[in-house]
């Protein structure tokens, strides 16, 4: 038996509207989470109380909405950098999301610092956004794109690693979590090797940030990337740590009003750090819910978060690998709670096509890692990734639907 | 038989079912009936990819008429595929290129021809009258 009790996973899961609906007359079974987490009130009614209250547009406004939005708009700031333990407030740029702030960093960071014959290192795990603008820089650059194997555990080659490191490494750009695998990578070893090395280390913390505490300063990474709707706040707001020293010598990203100090006819100058990567009018409404995501999961607590999400991971773990003809993609030792798998002889999609009329959304396909897919030579894999408002009894739904789908397919 | 003929008598197969899961154990039968592309037309040329499942499709112009023939690596894709082989096959390009697809919807299906279910089967579909369109043409030409 998990040590949480029911109780308190019910009442975690009542502060969550939309998993108490139905789909085709079924109870919802969500086991998306690695693709969007869902959204608890206090994130909804932050987001709709901005709207109906406080609605201004921030910076530079001499009336008082202005000022009170600018106010709790910056008061979120800190309270990510506090979250993830940056140096300052001014290391945390809202971007759209974990996407936006890795093409902010490949575009601003290779624009002055990737030349031509140098080299950028990236895993085999990586997700297609965090290999797209790296290699698209390259392309532009003359660069060459470097690519961490993994074993066949799907853990990250990390002797491989340390030979690819060399003097023309100009960045390494690596998961936190693998979104297909779940393999929690080793970041500190590598920042430490990187920095040996004199390169700076960009994480992609899309799944990092909500399966555990991460800490940007003991990490030591230069740039750490996250999505808000993937730690169950709203969409379309995300945000990178940056430490002060790169993003100062960083160009802007992109250009237009806020990001400016001065404008004149002949020439613009920047505003400072972090506004100078911070053009247009932000979204501060899904900062606000940002934020309050932010206030429920410190709430809450990463140790019952951590302890929930442990038990779910092992639990199903135990229970797929029960099932005759389940195999599971990723056997690494260190995982979030994130199981992909396979059905012998069936294809993926026909399963999830029949598991989602069961109720239970589960994620077919190669779940944007296509390179990954290429080399376990397979075209994906149904996926599970739970968060810590699942419960032991819809993994048991889970394995009862697998059953089903393989009668049905028999 | 008529494409319209067609349709709406695969319509009437499909509302005798009031389970969804009797309807895709049909769906699953019919994959398995499909008249198979050859292997040596198994090609990339012939792959309409989606992110989800694979889909081949080939063609054949005799006598004024284009038939097909398909496959899928998933089973309930190429029941679809069945079915839209079913309604098309063996008619002349006019015939295809003015069909209505909406069939789908009225049997439950609409969900596996949305642009984001990328299972290959709006491709298909799209190919279908692709072909279709190009026959036409062709005639018109010569």
């Amino acid at each position: 038996m998990s040590e949480i009790s029911e109780e308190k996973i019910q009442s975690v899961r009542n502060d969550f509207p939309i998993l108490s609906r139905t789909i085709y007359g079924k109870p919802l079974v969500y086991f998306d989470n690695a693709a969007t987490t869902q959204k608890p009130n206090i994130v909804i009614d932050a987001i709709s109380n901005y709207y109906r209250n406080d609605n201004a547009n921030v910076h530079r406004g001499v009336h008082y909405l202005s000022q009170q939005a600018t106010g709790a708009f910056e008061d979120v700031r800190k309270k990510v950098a506090t979250f993830v333990n940056a140096c300052n407030p001014n290391e945390i740029i809202f971007t759209r999301g974990a996407t936006e702030a890795i093409n902010l960093v490949a575009c601003s960071y290779c624009e002055p610092f990737l030349n031509a014959g140098d080299e950028i290192i990236i895993s085999v795990l990586e997700h297609h956004s965090n290999i797209v603008p790296w290699q698209v820089a390259c392309e532009r650059k003359g660069a060459f794109l470097k690519v961490i194997p993994i074993t066949p555990e799907g853990d990250l080659d990390i002797i491989v690693f340390e030979e690819l490191l060399n003097d023309r490494t100009k960045m390494v750009a690596v998961s936190h979590i693998s979104n297909t695998l779940g393999t929690i990578n080793p970041v500190a070893e590598i920042v430490e090797m990187a920095h040996k090395k004199g390169v700076p280390v960009f994480v992609d913390g899309a799944q990092g940030l909500s399966h555990g505490p991460v800490d940007v300063q003991e990490l030591d990474c230069d740039f750490y990337a996250f999505s808000a709707h993937k730690m169950y706040g709203p969409m379309g707001i995300g945000g990178l740590y940056g430490k002060t020293s790169w993003l100062e010598k960083m160009q802007p990203y992109q250009l237009g009003g806020e990001m400016i100090d001065r404008v004149t006819f002949e020439k613009t100058t920047y505003n400072e750090i972090p506004y100078k990567f911070e053009a247009g009018t932000p979204n501060v409404a899904d900062v606000m819910g940002f934020g309050a995501a932010i206030d429920y999961l410190n709430e809450l607590g990463w140790d019952f978060i951590m302890a929930q999400e442990n038990d779910l991971l092992s639990y199903a773990t135990a229970q797929l690998q029960a099932v005759e003809g389940v195999k599971i993609i990723g056997t690494a030792q260190n995982k979030a709670a994130i199981i992909s798998f396979l059905i012998e002889g069936i294809h993926f999609f026909d399963a999830g096509t029949i598991m989602d009329h069961l109720g239970i959304a589960v994620r077919t396909g190669s779940h944007c890692t296509q390179p990954l897919m290429d080399i376990l030579g397979i075209n994906g894999t149904l996926r599970a990734s739970m968060a810590f408002y699942n419960t032991r009894q819809e993994v048991d739904k889970l394995v009862e639907a697998i059953h089903r789908v393989k009668t049905l397919f028999a | 038989m008529t494409i319209k003929e067609t349709t709406n008598l695969i319509i009437n197969e499909f509302n005798q079912f009031d389970d969804w899961m009797d309807k895709y154990n049909y769906l699953i039968e019919m994959g398995r009936s499909v008249p198979l592309i050859d292997d040596t037309q198994k090609t990339d040329a012939n792959l309409i990819t989606g992110c989800q499942s694979r889909v081949w499709l080939s063609s054949e112009y005799k006598d004024g008429l284009i038939y097909f023939t398909a496959d899928s690596d998933a089973v309930i894709t190429k029941g679809i595929a069945y079915l839209l082989i079913r309604v098309f096959s063996g008619h002349t390009p006019v015939e295809i290129v003015e069909a209505e697809t909406t069939f789908l919807d009225l049997i439950g299906l609409k969900e596996h021809l949305s642009p984001t279910r990328s299972n290959g089967l709006l491709s298909m579909v799209k190919q279908i009258k692709l072909y279709a369109f190009a026959y036409q043409v062709k005639e018109k030409n010569s």
